[in-house]
């Protein structure tokens, strides 16, 4: 061993010394800096996220309360019962259209000319009459008798009540005419106008008149088409994952699915919806438009995320559970049943809430299926025709009505409350199988 | 009886050999010392194991005794885990391994195909470097075993295992009250207690030991240590250490490995005081390793 001289070793350690402390100042200017960048970043993202949420919170809000028009409504026997029969048949067959439209008449009895009566029927949704028809076969009494009653009011006159079109704009480029705004306004100053809490939004299917259109028949589509997706996913995806990673010996075929399922996760999604078209609808005759074959699109499109999330969940769990386990005499099924599922569970559902997140959002592959047709009714079963939240925004859209603008995004926020409730249901869940440990 | 046969001639071959062989000569070495036990509990002949290319133990023949400790040492990458791993076909696990060679428990080799492996694991049971309790209650740890076989017929014939496994254990006194916290909650050297409990709850004949002191403290090593030997009066035990004095305090007889090569095997006392082969010598007094 030579030994180096005691004093080049000071020499050198006052040096690096003196190195260290000329770098210091740099390097904590950039530490510094790439802390700022970092949160930069993070701040964009907030920004955006919050910007997103404004603008849908701003449009959608005023979705969920509905204008609302006070009448004196007269139960015109000679409209609604001509041949006083009294019966249903004939109560469900009456004229309770034209019913709105002469209390219209007796309401504002200075209007006169045809033109300007189409204009005063207009003030009134034509989904009124069926409110009245189901008030009188719930109580036949009612005819011949006059009520005040509050009548849904037309998507456009919602719209001006609600600010959405402007009344300055010159008469000829607004859909509300200045005669309508005339009356609107005297019922206003009688306290006749009001806005109520919209519960057609969610109690009625699609239609095409606004003011009556709703989200409950996609909710229950979405509903419905979710349930069948992780029915089939979450055990086939879990299947395969701890077949795939426990069993399957290492050979040129498992290769080949690995590569196989890891490319299937970056295949757009509206190609799974050419896949189902073609061998759900045409090959097997599922019934079209249906949750039932939605969701077996969407299962084929979540599977590689669940696949994926729940390998990497089951190499989390750690060799020595296994080898302990082994070690006493527990055979390959039993360790994976007793230890290894138990533990990767939370990660399993992890990938499972991605991807049935996705799906949730998902409206390319339904579109190829024709879950995109208007379909009015809220689907009863899995094979009754339906649409689906994102595909319901789509539609509504690309509507022309006012209206439409502030259901879609009424709509919007539907989707992402049933995300978050979704979500949090995973996470209690996640949560319940932590806690066992 | 023909596996036993054949056992006796290889190991007479074998006597002679050790008996001409001399110092460290490079390639495969022949053991030095006394491989062979009357009546074994488990018997290795000519047993290699190769991890894809590489020959990870070579030509290695061990006798384990009943009412034996025997202590594998050697310096890290000899071969000595493998070697234990390859006495309950823990190395099955690994998919490059390939091992060769007759390993017999009672006469019965555990590598024939009609040994079914779950059986042999719970015949001979192996207790981890790292504690590695499941991660659930104490009780249901130490019940696994029994349960998963079938030994209890009843919940109180469980509780039964269990109690007299904790308290064979060592640990029954500080966790009879807390049965039902989560065993990982444990101190580190009462989780690998609380994991000899699991393995002796299975009843085995023989148990391997890797390294069972290596993450404890000196006092948690020293209840180990006197563990095990209580445990000596009912069980085989297999024990691979990296602490000599540790051998040197627990086992009877101690096996020097050296590059996948069994060196030398002998009573502890002879090997710690007297070694033969110069690697050994090298090994023991400090020399490298």
């Amino acid at each position: 061993m030579n030994r180096p001289d005691p004093g080049l070793v000071a020499q050198e350690q006052a040096r690096v010394r003196e190195r260290v402390e000329r770098g210091l100042r740099h390097r904590y200017r950039a530490e510094r800096r790439f802390q700022a960048y970092g949160l930069c970043a993070a701040l964009a993202g907030i920004l955006f996220v919050g910007f997103l949420f404004f603008s849908i919170v701003s449009t959608g809000h005023t979705a969920f309360v509905q204008t609302y028009i006070r009448l004196d409504i007269k139960f015109y026997p000679e409209l609604i019962d001509p041949e006083d029969k009294k019966d249903v048949a004939s109560l469900r067959a009456g004229d309770f259209t034209g019913v709105i439209k002469r209390s219209l008449r007796e309401n504002f009895p200075q209007v006169e000319a045809r033109a300007d009566l189409r204009q005063l029927y207009a003030l009134i949704s034509d989904g009124a009459s069926f409110d009245l028809r189901d008030m009188v076969l719930a109580e036949p009494a009612l005819v011949g008798e006059t009520r005040e009653l509050w009548l849904l009011a037309a998507d456009d006159i919602d719209q001006i009540v609600k600010g959405k079109i402007d009344r300055e704009s010159p008469e000829g480029q607004r859909v509300v005419s200045d005669m309508q705004l005339g009356w609107l306004d005297e019922l206003s100053t009688e306290q006749r106008v009001e806005k109520r809490f919209n519960r057609i939004f969610f109690t009625a299917g699609d239609s095409r008149e606004p003011e009556q259109a709703g989200v409950l028949g996609a909710l229950v589509g979405s509903f419905l088409t979710l349930i069948v997706t992780l029915l089939l996913s979450f055990p086939i995806g879990v299947a395969a994952a701890v077949y795939l990673e426990e069993f399957a010996p290492a050979n040129r075929f498992t290769d080949l699915i690995e590569v196989n399922i890891n490319n299937l996760a970056a295949v757009p999604s509206i190609v799974f919806g050419l896949l189902g078209l073609a061998v759900f609808i045409k090959f097997f005759g599922v019934p079209r438009s249906a949750p039932l074959v939605g969701g077996l699109v969407l299962t084929l499109m979540t599977l590689p995320t669940i696949i994926i999330a729940s390998r990497a969940a089951i190499k989390a769990v750690p060799p020595s559970i296994r080898e302990a386990a082994l070690g006493i005499g527990a055979s390959q099924v039993q360790v994976v049943a007793h230890h290894v599922l138990p533990l990767a569970m939370p990660g399993m559902l992890t990938g499972a809430i991605i991807g049935m997140a996705r799906a949730l959002g998902e409206s390319a592959p339904l579109l190829m299926i024709g879950m995109v047709a208007f379909i009015a009714d809220v689907p009863g079963s899995l094979t009754d025709p339906a649409t689906v939240l994102p595909v319901q925004v789509f539609l509504w859209a690309d509507s022309p009505e006012r209206a439409f603008l502030e259901r879609t995004s009424g709509t919007i926020m539907v989707l992402l409350a049933f995300l978050l409730l979704m979500n949090a249901a995973a996470v209690i869940l996640r949560q319940k199988f932590e806690r066992r440990w | 009886m023909a596996v036993d046969s054949q056992v006796q001639s290889r190991s007479a071959a074998l006597e002679t050999a050790t008996a001409a062989a001399g110092g460290g000569e490079p390639g495969p070495r022949r053991t030095v010392g006394e491989v062979t036990v009357a009546n074994p509990v488990m018997s290795c002949r000519q047993v290699n194991v190769h991890y894809g290319d590489k020959h990870a133990i070579r030509d290695v023949n061990l006798d384990i005794a009943h009412n034996e400790v025997i202590a594998m040492i050697g310096p890290s990458g000899c071969g000595k885990s493998t070697f234990l791993r390859c006495l309950n076909r823990l190395n099955d696990t690994i998919p490059s391994a390939v091992v060769t060679g007759t390993i017999t428990l009672d006469g019965q080799d555990i590598y024939d195909r009609r040994q079914d492996v779950v059986q042999l694991r719970a015949r001979v049971g192996m207790v981890f470097q790292k504690p590695n309790p499941f991660p659930k209650s104490v009780y249901e740890n130490v019940a696994y075993g029994p349960r998963i076989h079938g030994l209890a017929a009843d919940r109180s014939e469980l509780d039964e295992i269990v109690q007299t496994s904790l308290q064979r254990a060592g640990l029954w006194d500080e966790v009879k009250d807390r049965l039902d916290e989560p065993g990982t909650a444990l101190s580190g050297g009462q989780q690998q207690r609380l994991c000899i409990a699991r393995t002796i709850a299975v009843s085995p004949e023989v148990i391997l030991m890797d390294e069972p002191c290596s993450a404890l403290d000196p006092i948690a090593t020293a209840r180990i240590e006197d563990l095990i030997d209580e445990l000596r009066q009912n069980y085989a035990i297999g024990i691979v250490t990296h602490s000599m004095q540790q051998a040197a305090r627990v086992s009877q007889r101690t096996a020097y490995f050296h590059l996948g090569d069994l060196i030398e095997v002998g009573s502890t006392d002879m090997i710690f005081t007297n070694p033969k082969h110069r690697l050994t010598e090298d090994y023991i007094t400090g020399r490298f390793g």
